[in-house]
């Protein structure tokens, strides 16, 4: 994955940034060709659902930065016990992002919220727990399974990240009269995120193209809308394109959003 | 040997193309890749089987096609059509004039009554007053889709869209729908399941519309197909009358399934 | 209360299935992992030494893919593809051809795979020391041997852990083939579970085979992987 993630993280610079001819030709062709979508496919449907797709925007949204901060806060632990853990915590952990990296989201997915789901009414206890109420919703299940996803992967990298930090900084630490607690959180911690930060760019982007999977147990998110549009439009590709395009536009945020926080942080030596 | 791997790569995944290109003149039929009992599901041997498919074989016969069940996502069914990824669709699909305006249609071959089932522990009827506070589930892509979030949805049901009614049906024996829109048929076979029985019951048919409803099912043919259409009217024609319809009817309902 | 027979191999159990799925899952993501990886090579090729255009075609293709969900790729080649390559066949007069679940799934996989081959080879590529493809010309060896003789054979060592990943990569992305109804293992286990309402045992066992497939892939890539780096300096 972390392949990916820094493929995915920021494409080489190009030497010249200039405006070179080819270049301009080329963006004339990209504008032509929307410029066909837009005058020969079928648009008229999009007004009509512009609040449906508000929702669903958010919807995602909400799916993306809430799986991302909680699988974070769960990856951070998991990291952690596989370094330096006692064996009943780091074999657990271990096998945790094995099995969760192993299979498709897809099938986890499926596996909460039908397999889970239809073991519920078989105990009572959960009928007439004040839980119920959430878990006769979809969108638990969708943010569990992507927050599960997220923490393995990045518990990965995080585990890579606290085994990365230089001992000799750790020893120093227990030097100054620190305690295990103390150096975890003033040294250890610190560094490790440093060193985790600039895979989480790449890891947000992949969590956000995993978000439109649970569109498939009936969260109405982006993709959900624009399912909805497909089915009663008979289109078969302008809704799609209009997809692609959001997708790829948010995407474009996310990673502007992260470089400029990678910016803000100072890094130096290393 | 190694510094052919490239070209080998290359020839086989051409060669795979072309072989799969090969086999032409085959109608491909397709269906929804679901369960929908009792028309069509999967068995432990990975064909398919039920109602729907044994009358879609004897139509093939009666027209001399030689057709290929070719399952696909029912929500992407339509344009699996006009895409040229299958040539007819046999899966239980209304004919509706908001549908005509994409696709054709072959005469009817079956209909049956839209009703709403629901939880035993809840009293109320299949009409936009009962189901008011309800979390009401349908499929997706369907007459009955549609329907809900018309008379329904406005009410104040709060639908939820499934991608296969056979998951419908399971969240509404977990208890995370209320009541569940369909076809009679398809909901009724699911009521005398042990989950089915446990927990639902029919709760009533909904009010006519046929604007939404349609009059009935037919096989979802590409437009401008007219051949295959004559063809297979001719077929649903032949295959009701000499008896066959009602053959394969017996093996799977106690009732004719032609509707009026 | 488990009622473990429905994963034997015969019907009535749907284990004989389950493994039917687990073979065209394997098929789709071999496929398209090579198809993927002829695109990566030509690719990474064009991204460096091929003209503006290309670069910039390429640099197109590699961002769009890496920043689409693969789940709406996968809708739009599996329609858009087929039926784009029956049109252009069209034209040509050669009439429509009639491609399988199976080509138009492992030509989706291949191309969304390509994009990242492409940056993996790239990287591979440009981490080859530069002598030694100086060299290669300095003997007279034409563009093309040089890939063949050294070009390929030299990156292969640093594509590899890249690639490796693609491959489980590849597995996992099968998956999403069931959204548009293809057999493969995840849809098959989705049929088996619905028709027989035992949802967690086939979610279960079908997560079970992605993991075996996922571990026995571990076993040989790290085999694969000593063997490449023979001859290399221990890292540290």
């Amino acid at each position: 994955m972390s392949a990916v993630a820094s493929a995915t993280a920021a494409p080489d610079q190009a030497p010249t940034r200039r405006l070179q001819t080819h270049r301009v030709i080329l963006v004339l062709v990209a504008l032509a060709l929307i410029g066909m979508a837009i005058a020969f496919g079928r648009w008229d449907w999009l007004p009509r659902y512009g609040p449906r797709l508000w929702s669903g925007l958010l919807m995602t949204l909400a799916m993306l930065a809430g799986s991302a901060c909680l699988g974070f806060l769960l990856a951070v632990p998991l990291g952690l016990v596989q370094v330096t853990g006692p064996v009943w915590l780091k074999v657990p952990a271990q096998a945790f992002c094995t099995v969760i990296r192993g299979t498709p989201l897809l099938l986890q997915l499926w596996l909460l919220y039908y397999g889970l789901g239809s073991l519920f009414p078989s105990i009572p206890e959960i009928r007439t727990s004040f839980l119920w109420p959430y878990l006769r919703e979809a969108w638990p299940y969708g943010l569990a399974a992507l927050t599960i996803s997220f923490a393995a992967y990045e518990g990965e990298v995080m585990r890579g990240a606290f085994a990365g930090v230089p001992a000799g900084e750790l020893q120093a630490a227990r030097a100054f009269g620190m305690s295990r607690g103390q150096t975890l959180r003033r040294i250890w911690l610190p560094r490790a995120l440093h060193r985790a930060l600039p895979t989480l760019s790449g890891e947000t982007v992949l969590q956000l193209k995993s978000t439109p999977l649970v569109a498939t147990i009936t969260v109405v998110d982006l993709y959900g809308v624009i399912s909805r549009v497909r089915q009663e439009t008979y289109l078969v590709y302008e809704p799609l394109l209009l997809l692609a395009a959001i997708y790829m536009i948010l995407t474009a945020i996310l990673v502007l959003v992260f470089r400029f926080f990678e910016n803000r942080i100072p890094t130096r030596g290393h | 040997m190694k510094k052919h791997l490239l070209g080998t790569i290359c020839l086989s995944v051409v060669l795979g193309l072309a072989a799969t290109a090969a086999q032409a003149e085959q109608v491909k039929l397709g269906i929804a890749a679901e369960p929908y009992p009792p028309f069509t599901s999967p068995d432990a041997s990975g064909n398919w089987q039920g109602w729907e498919i044994d009358f879609a074989k004897a139509v093939c016969e009666e027209a001399e096609l030689d057709c290929v069940v070719t399952p696909v996502a029912w929500d992407g069914i339509i344009p699996a059509l006009t895409s040229n990824k299958i040539d007819m669709i046999v899966g239980s699909m209304s004919i509706t004039p908001e549908r005509q305006q994409t696709i054709d249609f072959s005469d009817k071959y079956y209909n049956t009554p839209t009703i709403v089932i629901g939880a035993k522990d809840l009293e109320f009827e299949a009409t936009p007053e009962g189901l008011s506070d309800k979390t009401l589930g349908v499929q997706v892509a369907t007459i009955h889709q549609v329907y809900a979030n018309k008379h329904f949805a406005p009410a104040g049901a709060t639908i939820r869209e499934y991608q296969t009614q056979d998951e419908a049906n399971n969240d509404l024996a977990a208890g995370r729908l209320d009541a569940v829109q369909a076809d009679s048929i398809a909901l009724k076979a699911f009521l005398k399941t042990e989950a089915g029985q446990a927990c639902c019951e029919e709760k009533g048919v909904v009010a006519a519309d046929v604007e939404v409803l349609g009059p009935g099912v037919g096989i979802g043919l590409r437009k401008g197909d007219t051949e295959l259409k004559e063809k297979l009217n001719a077929a649903i024609k032949e295959v009701r009358a000499n008896g066959t319809y009602a053959e394969i009817s017996k093996k799977y309902f106690d009732f004719d399934p032609w509707g009026n | 209360m488990i009622d473990w027979s429905l994963l034997a191999l015969d019907p009535p159990g749907w284990g004989g299935v389950l493994l039917q799925g687990l073979f065209a899952t394997l098929q789709i993501a071999i496929g398209g992992y090579l198809l993927g990886a002829v695109i990566g090579i030509f690719g990474a090729l064009g991204k460096l030494y091929g003209g503006p255009v290309t670069r910039d075609l390429m640099e197109v293709y590699t961002t769009i893919v890496r920043a689409v969900p693969e789940l709406i790729l996968i809708l739009i080649l599996y329609y858009a593809g087929t039926d784009l390559l029956n049109q252009l066949l069209g034209l040509v007069g050669w009439g429509p051809v009639d491609i399988s679940g199976l080509a138009a799934g492992i030509f989706v996989i291949g191309v969304v795979q390509g994009a990242y081959s492409t940056e993996v080879i790239r990287g591979a590529i440009k981490a080859i020391p530069p002598g030694q493809l100086e060299a290669a010309r300095a003997f007279g060896f034409s563009p093309a041997t040089v890939l063949r003789r050294i070009t390929i054979p030299a990156m292969l060592p640093y594509a590899i852990p890249g690639l490796a990943n693609l491959w489980l990569i590849a597995t996992k992305d099968t998956a999403l083939l069931a959204v548009v109804g293809f057999s493969e293992l995840t849809l098959v286990t989705r049929q088996a579970a619905g028709t027989t309402k035992s949802y967690m045992l086939f979610f279960l066992a079908a997560g079970a085979l992605y993991l075996a497939v996922t571990l026995i892939s571990n076993a040989v890539i790290g085999m694969v992987e000593r063997r490449s780096r023979r001859g290399f300096a221990r890292p540290g």
